[in-house]
Order: C-alpha cells, then structure tokens, then sequence
C-alpha cells in the first residue's frame, strides 16, 4: 500500500478570479506517492490548506480516467505534463522525482480566460462545434444504419479524428494560441464519412468563420499541438480542414 | 391504497407501445413554440431530449455542472451499445433482448418498459450512424458487433473502448446545433439545487452559478431530470468525481418518490484500490471479457508470479462454476464470484484483492488466425503472440494503455489484476410508463431514474436506455402531459413558490459556511463511502444494515456540526458544490441501507447473505418481494414504503441460471 516518501515543491498559479492578478505562490508537500495521480497530489495539498484555514486550489476535474477532457493544467511547461499521450488525471508521480519542483499554469490562451485559480472558461469550443460541427439529421429521420457501407479504413480514419477530447491542451500549447487541431478534428471526421457530405463546405467556412471570432490564433506549422495533445490527434486533420476550406471558396454558392 | 399507477397502456406486450404513440394527444407546432421544457443533465438521456425536444419545436433550457456539456459521464462509458439489430444473423431479436434484460434484471423490471426499450433500440443506431458516430466496421464496411456478459448472441455495437464517448458526443452536436440555432439555452456551469413546484406540478428549477454563485430562478412548464446515478455515495465509485444525487434527491424531498435505492452494481472488472489517496476507481470494460479470461491460483496464498504459475494449478473459476456462460456471466454473478475466491484466501496482488484477468490464450488463438491468412500454417509461438498482440491492441489498445498509465505494469505481458467496484445504480427516481415521477410535469430519464434493469443492469444497455429514453421515449410521452398545458402562460419568476425555493437554498449554503468545524467536506464522504461499502456493499445482512443506518445518522450530525467549507457564496467554490452533495449523499445512504433492510431477499445486486441458496447463489423470494419499492420522503430519517407489485404476463419468471 502506498505511504509514500516523495518531496516535493509545487508553484501553483493562484488568481482569485477572472478580474483580479494572479501569481505563483509556493507549497511543500511531503509524504507523496509514486502510486498518485497528479490530481490526487492536488487533492492532499487541498486538504491540507483546508485544514490550514486556506483557501484551496481550484482546478478543472472530473472522470479522472483521461476521457472527459476537463482537466487542463499546465505542468513545467507542457499540457498535461511530461508524459506523451495522457491527460492530466492519468499523469502519476511516478513520473516525477523526490526533491522535484513542479510549476502548475492554467492553460494560457485569449480565448480561455482565466475563470479562478486554474481553471479557465472553454466555452469557445462549444460554440466552434454549434457553428457546424454536426450533420442536420432530426431524431427518427435515419435509414437502417446498413444501409450505408463506409470502408473500414475511412471509418477507422473519421474514428481517430472523433478521438479528440476537447481539452484544449492544442491551443495551450500553440504559440499563436491556435484551435486549428480542435477545429479540424472535427471537421475532418465528419468530412470523411458519407454522412458528412451534404454539409461539407458549408461546415468548413462556418466552423472556421467561428473559430477566427473567438480569438484563436493562426497556424504555422509548428506541430507542437500534435506534440502535446494527449489523445494523438494527427496534423493531417488541420492538412484536410485547410483543403475543404480552398474547396470551399471554388464552389458556386448554391453548391455550398 | 398505494399511490402509484404505473400508467402502463393497456393491450398485448408488443403493441403497447405503438398504440401508445398512434393515439398520445400531440401539440401543434404554434404551442410547442410557447411551451418551455427544463432538462437537467447533458449526458446521453439529458443531451439526446434536450436535443429531441428542440427539434419538435419546445422552447428547452438544459443545464450542467461540468463546464460543456460534451463532458457528462456518459462519456466514459468503455465497452459498447445493445440493440435488437439481428445484423449477426445468431437469433437475435426484440423479444431475445427483452427477455435477456428481464432475466439479467433477475425479474424485478417492469415488463412493458424493458420491451419498449428493446424495440427502439434498433432505431439508436440508425440514429447515431445518421449523426456521423463512428461506430466499428467490418471489412466489407458494415457495422461490427461483439459479445456482452448474460446474453449468447453477438448484439453490441462499439467505438473501440470509446463508445460512450462517441455516442455522447453525437448527442452533444445534435444538441450543439439547436444551441447555435437559439432553440437550447444552454446553461454550463450551473447547478440545480432544487425543483419548483406550484399547485402540485413542477413549475422550474433554483440553480446556482458555479462560477458566480448566484442563485437563479428558471420556469419550465415541465422539467425533466437526466442527472445520471448516484454511485459516489460509495466515495470510491467508477463514476466521474462530479458525478451526484443532488438533482434526484431535491426532487425526492420534494415529493418524487424513491424507488429501489438498494439496487447497485458492482462491476467485476476494475483496477484495484491502490492506498489510502485514491480518488475514483477505474473501470476495465466488459467487452474484455470477450478475449479474457478469469483465473485464480489453485493454492491458497501463491505468491508466484502469473507467469510462473502453471495452467493445471491455475483455477478459471467461472468457466467451472458457469460452464455454459463462462467468463460472460452478468455483472452480479462475476463480482460475487470473484469476492467469494478472495475472501476464501485465493486473492493475487499485494492486497490480496484481486483476481487475474487473462489474455494469453485469446492473444495466441488471434496470432494464429493472422499467421494463417498470411498464409503462415505452422507459426511458432512468438510469431502468434506478435501478430495476436497487434489484434487485442486494436480492440482493446485504450483500456490497456489507461491499465498500463494507472497501474505501472503492462497488460500484454503480464495479466491484469482485477477487483469488483461500485459502477452504476439501478435504483433511482420511480417514474411511470411515461418516464413521469409521482411529481406531475416532472420527469425523469437516463440512469437517473429506476425502470428499466430491474435488480442488475447487463453490460451495454447504459447507453442504449439513456438515448432510448432521450431520443425516442420522453419526446413522444411528454406530449400527453403538455398538451394540457397548452393554456399556461409562463409564471414569473416572483411568484412565492420560487422566493420559498430560492431561500431554503440560500439558507442551506449559509449553514454550510457558517459551521466552520474542523474536516473537510472530503473526510466526510469518506466515511460514508466505507460505511457504504462494507455494510450496504457486494453482501449486506441484518445487522451490518442496523448498524450502518446508526452510524450513518451519527455521522449526519457529525457532518453539520464539524465540517468546514471555505470560501464564500458569491464565488466559484468547488469545496460548496460538494458540501452539497455530501450532505445528499449521507441521507440517500440511510435510505439505502432501509431499502436494503426491508428486501429479505436476494436479487440481481442486492445479496442479502440470508438468502443463498446452498452453492451460494442469489435467492429470491418472489411471493412476497415480486415488487418496486417506492419510498417517499417524510422528513429527516422518515421514509414510508410504497410498493408497485410487478406481474409477469410474457415471461415465465425462473431462478436466473447461467450453468
């Protein structure tokens, strides 16, 4: 069982709310785990100031098994820490040393301001997908779902895509606070199956259209969101989305 | 005289519905657009109405705590989706899913719901697929389907390990849409704290804005809940940390009664508790009883590694007490079956709490099949491990990763230890045919609510009722209460029944920042969570159950006397939101030990250690608890029972047998 004998420091990003400066403030934890996640590290310093009379950190949280994509914190210098291909809440101590020091930032980005703490408002990804991330079918309007045959590599391919969380940890990470590999994720998954055409360009420009009116930055063709996004989201997306969106500006209105 | 009337139409099993939904009233389009429906809740059932009942025209306002709606646990449900598809040609049909799921119910679910379930479960695939989900194929680029435990035809649709996922996120962009159309009012971040009722009906709801803290008032001419289980009541649950009774407990004290709260399932296969820090317990899907086999050391405390043990001293004990079913027993049976080996000294790991989950045999039989295609007839062993390893990792590549991430070890080369751990809840709001609670215009859907899996849910038919309900059962039966609504004007806001509501809120969250003691709310739930456990868990008894029900009113005391909440009310406080629903989570938890006091019986998950029969399995009693038990609140640690007696006119009702 797991009384453990990790020491650590943390500089966690304390900020009160949106309006106010926030600042890095230090805490000593001793006694840590190599069995905990990183959350559950969190949870023993929060007992701890509450215990103290403090006012415990806020973060973003909720399945803690990587699938959800609520969590989001920004651990020395990289989304969801230093492991590839995890999310926060399956990032363990193991991962990290005795005597470590370990700086934890919100996500940082125009478009996720800052709620408390480090817990930031994505709301702008709700409003990308409700700009056209959908295909318009009503409840009970569906053929037998045979009735449509969709090889399996594309199916695979829309799959991976579909993949994508929603945790923001792409446009954290973006030097130009970027959402193109959210915004293609899904554009690409809808692009690649039958179900998806009708809409195709249209999808395109709206989604796009609403992802410019967030704030979110430009492109560059740096990778790092690729890099860094814990559920392997592949740039090919932003490559795919980039296309139907010139498509989309050669096609007469009517096709659109 | 009970109160209840389970509204259930009238006519054959197979014809009910669809009589029902010939001759409900329907609204025209002119009224739907003045009437306004409150869902709570954005998981498959909230997600999957809110977005139904836009379309038909309702003006609909749906809430969430998480901060999108994309995030409901419904998102992590792993293994996959039933439906009455018949696509394997192996028999399959809607009768065959009714009766799987009354018999896995161990004959304590309605029958008029269970068949309505599974003929429309055949019309959510058709819909998700129409929605762009990206449900498995077959080479030949049609739907793929795998095996779940109590059932023997191949029914289950997935997404990889990810079909909750990918379900919910089609409901999310069916409900994304009417919010970028103004037709859902979205409300992320938002807490509902209680039900409005006026003149007997539900009128609207008191939310809390997370972020802000201020208390809103919201009319609906109806509302409907879709606010998932109430498995944290167990502190260490598969349930997502938010995951909570307040919305379903709110309504129960307001006069929604409580039906079978006793009813939980332990999932047989999760990660094992690892110290004291854990927070939630993770789950390793089902569909991995597919390729995987169950086993224990023959010897009573073997240290020896898996590798080390050899296969005749090795005991796969389902497969030798259920030979017919195997390792695809339902839920309740494997979980019970794998406390009794460790509890009996068989267990493996350094808790001896667990049992080993196998994939040697299935990855080599995979290997073997590859290599052959390949046209390689005799590979040797390596060859059939590489190739087979490449298989189980498409299957199942995400469960092992998250099994590897947690636990430290790798699942290709080792077994995975397994433990039994709280899932999903059975019990929950009693509603009627029409998904109506004893509340007029309140609803409830989703796993919020008791109807459909009896005393054990199987696998995959989480997600199946939830859409069910949501897509395709409450749009149509909700017509029937609101088109006698079509005459109510929208009550304001002012009216004395929201300002009562509003301030017994308001008077709750100053008693919780006042108390100032001296634990967290945290320490508390934990102490619910392992009174829970070990006396309302996988067996309950007599005295356990008195005993709990003492501890748990002591430890309510307790908790209004001593915990301490920091912060104020007027700002996004995590540690306020869970004070809340602890202080929900203690009074369900005394009733739940009632409820389970009052069944002297065993039934589905309920094992009642009385009641076994001489090879240890579950014992009804179906002379005198063939019934739902409703209970309804009458004040602190008052419940008076209800009971809806169950008749079963299409299924002859057996003892469950899975030899």
């Amino acid at each position: 069982m797991s009384t453990g004998n990790m020491n650590l420091t943390l500089q966690v990003w304390r900020q009160k709310n949106s309006k106010s400066t926030g600042k890095l403030v230090d805490y000593k934890l001793s006694d840590i785990s190599p069995d905990m996640s990183f959350l559950e590290m969190f949870d023993v310093l929060n007992e701890q100031l509450i215990t103290k009379g403090e006012e415990p950190v806020v973060f973003d949280h909720d399945c803690r098994e990587g699938i959800c994509g609520m969590c989001s914190m920004f651990i020395n210098g990289q989304p969801h820490g230093p492991k590839d291909l995890v999310t926060t809440c399956q990032l363990h101590m193991r991962s990290f040393k005795d005597g470590d020091t370990i700086v934890v930032e919100p996500w940082r980005a125009k478009a996720f301001p800052v709620i408390k703490d480090l817990a930031v408002d994505r709301s702008a990804f709700d409003r990308v997908i409700a700009a056209g991330g959908f295909v318009s079918v009503n409840t009970g309007n569906a053929q037998d779902a045979n009735n449509l045959p969709i090889p399996k590599s594309k199916a695979d391919a829309a799959f991976e895509a579909a993949a994508c969380i929603g945790c923001g940890a792409c446009v954290a990470t973006c030097k130009n606070a970027s959402a193109m590999l959210f915004v293609s994720a899904k554009i690409s998954q809808l692009a690649l199956l039958p179900q998806g055409q009708p809409e195709r360009y249209r999808r395109v420009q709206s989604m796009v259209a609403q992802m410019d009116e967030e704030g979110f930055g430009n492109c560059t063709n740096t990778g790092a969101c690729e890099a860094e996004c814990p559920k392997g989201i592949s740039l090919e997306n932003i490559a795919r989305m980039n296309r139907d969106y010139l498509s989309a500006k050669f096609i007469s209105e009517e096709e659109v | 005289m009970s109160k209840l009337n389970s509204n259930i139409p009238a006519g054959e099993l197979t014809q009910k519905w669809t009589k029902y939904k010939s001759s409900v009233p329907l609204v025209n389009p002119a009224n739907k657009r003045s009437l306004e429906v409150i869902v709570v809740g954005s998981g498959l059932a909230g997600a999957s109405a809110a977005a139904t009942l836009a379309e038909m025209g309702y003006k609909v306002k749906c809430f969430c705590f998480q901060d999108s709606p994309r995030r409901a646990h419904s998102i992590a449900a792993q293994g996959g989706i039933n439906a009455a598809k018949n696509y394997q040609n192996d028999g399959d049909s809607t009768y065959r899913l009714f009766y799987d799921t009354i018999k896995g119910g161990d004959y304590r679910a309605r029958e008029a719901n269970v068949h309505r379930l599974a003929e429309v479960s055949a019309n959510i695939i058709d819909q998700c697929v129409a929605q762009g989900v990206p449900l498995a194929r077959e080479y030949g680029g049609l739907l793929d389907n795998r095996s779940f435990g109590g059932t023997q035809v191949q029914r289950t649709f997935y997404a990889a390990g990810q079909t909750g996922q990918q379900l919910l996120l089609g409901a999310y962009s069916a409900l994304e849409r009417q919010v970028g159309m103004g037709k859902v009012q979205m409300y992320t971040r938002h807490e509902m704290l209680d039900v409005v009722v006026i003149d007997g009906k539900a009128r609207g709801i008191i939310a809390r804005n997370l972020i802000t803290g201020e208390l809103e008032r919201h009319f609906g001419h109806a509302v409907v809940l879709g606010t998932g289980g109430y498995g944290n009541v167990f502190y260490l649950s598969t349930n997502a940390m938010g995951s909570n009774v307040t919305a379903a407990w709110k309504v129960h004290k307001k006069g929604a009664f409580f039906a079978n709260p006793c009813y939980t399932q332990i999932h047989p296969t999760c990660i094992p508790v690892s110290g004291d820090h854990q927070s939630k317990l993770t789950l390793m899907s089902e569909s991995l009883r597919n390729d995987g086999r169950i086993w224990v050391p023959k010897k009573k405390d073997d240290t020896r590694k898996a590798s080390d043990i050899p296969e005749d001293e090795r005991d796969y004990y389902l497969e030798r007490r259920y030979p017919a079913f195997g390792n695809l027993v339902p839920r309740d049976v494997a979980s019970r079956a794998a406390k009794e080996r460790c509890d009996a000294g068989y267990g493996v790991g350094s808790s001896k709490l667990a049992v080993y989950l196998d994939f040697k045999a299935n990855t080599e039989r995979y290997g073997r099949i590859e290599a052959s295609k390949a046209g390689n007839h005799n590979p040797d062993k390596e060859t059939c491990m590489r190739l087979g390893t490449a298989v189980i990792k498409e299957k199942y590549g995400n469960l092992f990763d998250m099994y590897a991430q947690i636990t430290g070890e790798n699942p290709y080369e080792t077994p995975m230890r397994i433990y039994p751990a709280v899932h999903y809840t059975m019990g929950g709001v009693w509603v009627d045919y029409d998904l109506m609670t004893t509340i007029p215009g309140l609803y409830c859907t989703g796993e919020a609510n008791f109807s459909d899996h009896g005393a054990n849910r199987l696998g995959a038919s989480a997600l199946m009722q939830g859409l069910a309900d949501g897509y395709f059962v409450l749009p149509y039966t909700i017509g029937s209460y609101l088109s006698k609504e079509i005459a109510t004007k929208p009550i304001p806001t002012d009216h004395p029944a929201f300002v009562e509501a509003e301030n017994e809120v308001k008077a709750t969250i100053d008693k919780f920042l006042s108390i100032n003691g001296t634990k967290s709310v945290d320490h508390f739930h934990k102490r619910l969570g392992h009174i829970m456990w070990e006396k309302c868990g996988m067996a309950r008894n007599r005295e356990g159950l008195t005993q709990a029900i003492q501890e748990i009113q002591d430890l309510r005391k307790e908790f209004w006397a001593d915990v301490k909440v920091p912060g104020s009310a007027d700002e996004f406080n995590p540690e306020l939101e869970k004070a809340h629903r602890v202080a929900d989570f203690i009074e369900l938890g005394e009733l739940m030990c009632k409820d389970a006091l009052n069944r002297e019986e065993s039934c589905g998950g309920h094992f009642r250690e009385e009641h076994q029969t001489e090879e240890g399995e579950a014992k009804r009693d179906d002379e005198n608890f063939a019934y739902v038990a409703a209970w309804e609140y009458k004040g602190v640690s008052q419940f008076e029972l209800h009971k809806e007696e169950l008749n079963y006119e299409n299924i002859k009702v057996a003892q469950r047998n899975y030899k």
